[in-house]
C-alpha cells in the first residue's frame, strides 16, 4: 500500500523503475500522492443553483468568524489601553501611539532582526541539505536504501521530547545554549519531512536526463547542482517557504535555549510580553496585541507571496507538524 | 589483468569468459564508486540521525534511569522515576488533560475540516478565495493564538461571550473557570484547522467524475453515494488528519503555555491547561529534573506508539486504498 512513487509519464527509464520500499511506517503513506491540479479545477461537478448558494451563504459565514480574529486584533491594535476590551469594530479613539509605544516598550526591532537572521539561516541550510540527502535517496541505488529510507521516515514519528533534552545537553556542552545557533544549526542535517517530500520530486524527473549527462562526463555533484535541483525548484520553494513558516512561529526551541532578552527571537519576545503585561502583570494589553500584529504580519505576506506553493505543498504532503 | 581488452579492435580475439569478467569487473567498480557517491550525499542525514537522533535516544533512555539535574553527575536511580511517574498526582492530571483535549479536540477538528471542504468543494470559483480565508489562521504563529484566546475568550468583555449574549447566553469564564479553560483551548484550536481542509479538499476533488456517474445511473442518492463513494475514496485522508492530528494533539503545547504558565502567571487556574508536554517541559527546564523529564518523555513516546499502532489496526480495517485488492 505505498502510495509513494508518484507514477508520471516518465519515458520508461532503461533500468527496472525504483523498487516499491517496503517498510514505510504506515502513517508516512497513508495520503497517496494528490492530483494537486485538482485543487484548481473550480467545482467539478454541475450542481444545482441551490446547492451552491447554500455553500455561498454558509461559506461567507463562516469566513467572518476565520477572519474576525484578525479584524479584532488589528482593530484593538489602534484603540488606547482603556479601549481595548471594548470590542468595537471601528475604535472609538484612533490611535497610532501603540506603534509608537511598542518598540520602546521591548526590544522588538531585535526580536525581528534576531527571528529574520535564524529563519534565513534554518530555511536556507534545511533546504539545500534536504535536497542533496532526498537525491541521494531518489538517484543512487544500493543495497538498504529502501530499509534507510525507512528509518528516514520512521524518525518523523518519533516525538521532540524524546531527544529534547540530550540535544539540550549537546548544546550546553558546546557552549551554545543562550545564543541562537541551537535554533537552526540542526537543520544543517536536513529534515526528514522535506527529505520524504523532495525525493518524491527527483523520483517524477526523467532519469535519462541525468544518464546522458553522467556519459557526457558531468560529475555526480553537477548532476544534482546543475541539473537536479534547478528542475526541482517548485519542491525547493514549497520547501523554503514550510521551513520560514515553522522556524518564525516556533515557541519550544526559543523557551529552552534563549536566555537573555537581547537574544530573543518574535515569538519568545511575545511570550515575555505576555508575561510582563498579562493578566499576571501590568495590564497593557495594548502592546500585547500591537506586538501580536507585528509579529502575525510576515506570515500573513509570506502566505500571499507563496500562496500556491503552501496550498501545493499541504495538499500533497499535509503540514510538518 | 589489466583491460587491455577494452582497446578498440582488441575485442575481436579476446575470448567471451574475459571479457565477461573485465565486464564483471568493471561495473563492481562503478558500484563502489556509486555507492561511495551515494554515501556522500546521504551523509549529512546521517551525521544528523546520529548526533541528533539516535545518541539522544539512547542518552535520554539511559537519563531516565538516573537522577540528573545538569550541574553534578548522573546519579543512577534505576526505575526509580518510572516509579516515581506512577505516583506523581500532577502526572495523572496533565495525562488526564490531554487525552481530554485530544479525544474531544481531534473529532471536531476532523469535522470542522470535513465541513469546510464540502462547502469548498460545492462553492465553483468561489472556493479559491475562501480556501485562502480558511488556511490564513494556520500561519499565525502560536504564540499570537495563545493571545487571541486569552483575549476574544475572556470571561467578562471577551468577544466570544459578548456574541453568545446577544442570543441570550451567559457566556462562561473560559479563561478562568478550570471547567471551561479546556472547551475554550479546543474552539481555539480549530481556528487553525486550515491545512486539514486543504488536503480533504484534494481527496474530494481527485474522486473520478465516473464513480459519480454510475452511482448516479445506478439510482443512488446523495446519502448512499456519500457513504459508498465520497468517504471510501477520501479514507486515506481523513486516516492521515486523524493520526497527525492525535501525535500533535498528545504533544499539545504552545497557546496553553503561552495563556496560562511562564513567569509570574499564577492567577489563572492552570492545573486545568497543564498538559503533558507542559509539564515534562518544566520538569526540564524549570526544576531541572532531566533523569525524570526523560521517564517523562519515554513514557509519552510509549502511549504515542500505542495510540498510533491502534489506529493503524482500525484503519486496516476502515480505510479504503485504491490499487488494493
Amino acid at each position: 500500500m505505498t502510495g509513494l512513487d508518484v507514477d508520471l509519464p516518465v519515458g520508461g527509464p532503461a533500468a527496472p523503475g525504483p523498487k516499491r520500499d517496503a517498510a514505510l511506517p504506515a502513517a508516512a503513506t497513508a495520503v497517496p500522492p494528490t492530483d494537486v491540479e485538482a485543487l484548481r479545477r473550480g467545482g467539478r461537478r454541475r450542481r444545482g443553483k441551490a446547492t451552491r448558494l447554500f455553500a455561498w451563504v454558509a461559506l461567507a459565514l463562516l469566513g467572518v468568524v476565520f477572519v474576525y480574529p484578525f479584524v479584532w486584533l488589528v482593530s484593538a491594535s489602534f484603540k488606547p489601553r482603556s479601549e481595548v476590551f471594548d470590542n468595537r469594530l471601528i475604535p472609538e479613539t484612533f490611535t497610532f501611539d501603540n506603534y509608537v509605544q511598542v518598540w520602546q516598550e521591548a526590544p522588538l526591532a531585535l526580536w525581528l532582526l534576531n527571528t529574520v537572521i535564524v529563519t534565513v539561516l534554518a530555511s536556507v541550510t534545511v533546504t539545500i541539505s534536504s535536497a542533496m540527502v532526498a537525491w541521494g535517496f531518489a538517484y543512487f541505488r544500493f543495497r538498504g536504501r529502501g530499509a534507510l529510507f525507512g528509518l528516514v521516515l520512521a524518525t518523523m514519528m518519533l516525538p521532540g521530547a524524546v531527544t529534547m533534552i540530550p540535544v539540550f545537553l549537546i548544546w550546553n556542552g558546546l557552549g551554545q545554549v543562550g545564543t541562537l545557533t541551537p535554533l537552526w544549526a540542526g537543520n544543517l542535517f536536513g529534515s526528514a519531512f522535506y527529505i520524504f517530500l523532495l525525493r518524491q520530486f527527483f523520483l517524477g524527473l526523467p532519469r535519462d536526463l541525468f544518464e546522458a549527462a553522467r556519459v557526457d562526463g558531468a560529475s555526480q555533484w553537477a548532476v544534482f547542482w546543475r541539473i537536479a535541483l534547478p528542475l526541482c525548484k517548485p519542491a525547493l520553494a514549497v520547501t523554503l517557504v514550510f521551513e520560514v513558516q515553522a522556524v518564525w512561529t516556533d515557541l519550544m526551541r526559543a523557551l529552552i535555549y534563549l536566555r537573555d532578552t537581547e537574544t530573543f527571537t518574535v515569538p519568545r519576545g511575545l511570550k515575555s510580553l505576555v508575561d510582563a503585561f498579562g493578566f499576571g502583570g501590568e495590564w497593557h494589553w495594548e502592546i500585547i496585541v500591537t506586538a501580536s500584529v507585528i509579529t502575525t504580519i510576515p506570515m500573513i505576506i509570506v502566505f500571499f507571496l507563496a500562496q500556491r506553493q503552501i496550498i501545493d505543498g499541504v495538499a500533497s504532503t499535509g503540514l510538518k507538524g | 589483468m589489466t583491460s587491455t581488452a577494452s582497446r578498440v579492435g582488441g575485442g575481436a580475439r579476446q575470448r567471451p569468459s574475459d571479457a565477461r569478467q573485465e565486464r564483471e569487473r568493471s561495473r563492481r567498480r562503478a558500484s563502489r564508486r556509486n555507492v561511495r557517491s551515494a554515501l556522500l550525499f546521504l551523509s549529512p542525514w546521517l551525521i544528523g540521525f546520529l548526533v541528533f537522533t539516535a545518541w539522544p535516544m539512547i542518552y535520554s533512555a539511559y537519563l531516565s534511569l538516573t537522577d540528573y539535574d545538569v550541574i553534578n553527575d548522573p546519579e543512577f536511580v534505576g526505575l526509580a522515576n518510572y516509579a516515581e511517574m506512577a505516583t506523581d498526582p500532577k502526572i495523572l492530571l496533565a495525562l488526564g488533560n490531554t487525552a481530554f483535549f485530544t479525544v474531544v479536540q481531534v473529532p471536531l477538528y476532523v469535522l470542522v475540516s470535513l465541513a469546510l471542504a464540502l462547502l469548498l468543494d460545492r462553492a465553483g470559483r468561489a472556493s479559491s478565495f475562501f480556501r485562502t480565508v480558511f488556511f490564513l489562521p494556520k500561519m499565525t504563529p502560536p504564540v499570537a493564538v495563545g493571545v487571541l484566546f486569552l483575549l476574544l475568550f475572556n470571561g467578562q468583555n471577551g468577544l466570544v461571550n459578548t456574541v453568545l449574549g446577544w442570543f441570550g447566553i451567559d457566556g462562561p469564564a473560559w479563561t478562568t473557570d478550570p471547567a471551561w479553560v479546556k472547551p475554550g483551548l479546543i474552539f481555539m484550536s480549530l481556528w487553525t484547522v486550515g491545512a486539514s481542509v486543504i488536503i480533504l479538499l484534494a481527496a474530494l476533488r481527485n474522486v473520478p467524475e465516473q464513480l459519480y456517474e454510475s452511482a448516479k445511473l445506478d439510482g443512488a442518492g446523495f446519502w448512499r453515494t456519500s457513504m459508498s463513494v465520497t468517504l471510501p475514496m477520501i479514507s486515506p485522508a481523513l486516516f492521515f488528519i486523524i493520526i497527525v492530528n492525535t501525535i500533535a494533539g498528545l504533544q499539545t503545547f504552545d497557546e496553553a503555555y503561552t495563556a496560562f504558565f511562564g513567569a509570574g502567571n499564577t492567577t489563572y487556574s492552570n492545573d486545568a491547561a497543564l498538559f503533558y508536554v507542559i509539564y515534562l517541559f518544566q520538569q526540564a527546564f524549570e526544576f531541572l529534573h532531566m533523569g525524570y523529564a526523560s521517564a517523562m518523555a519515554w513514557g509519552l513516546f510509549l502511549v504515542i506508539m500505542i495510540v498510533t499502532a491502534i489506529q493503524l489496526i482500525v484503519s486496516r480495517r476502515l480505510v479504503y486504498y485504491e490499487g488494493e485488492r
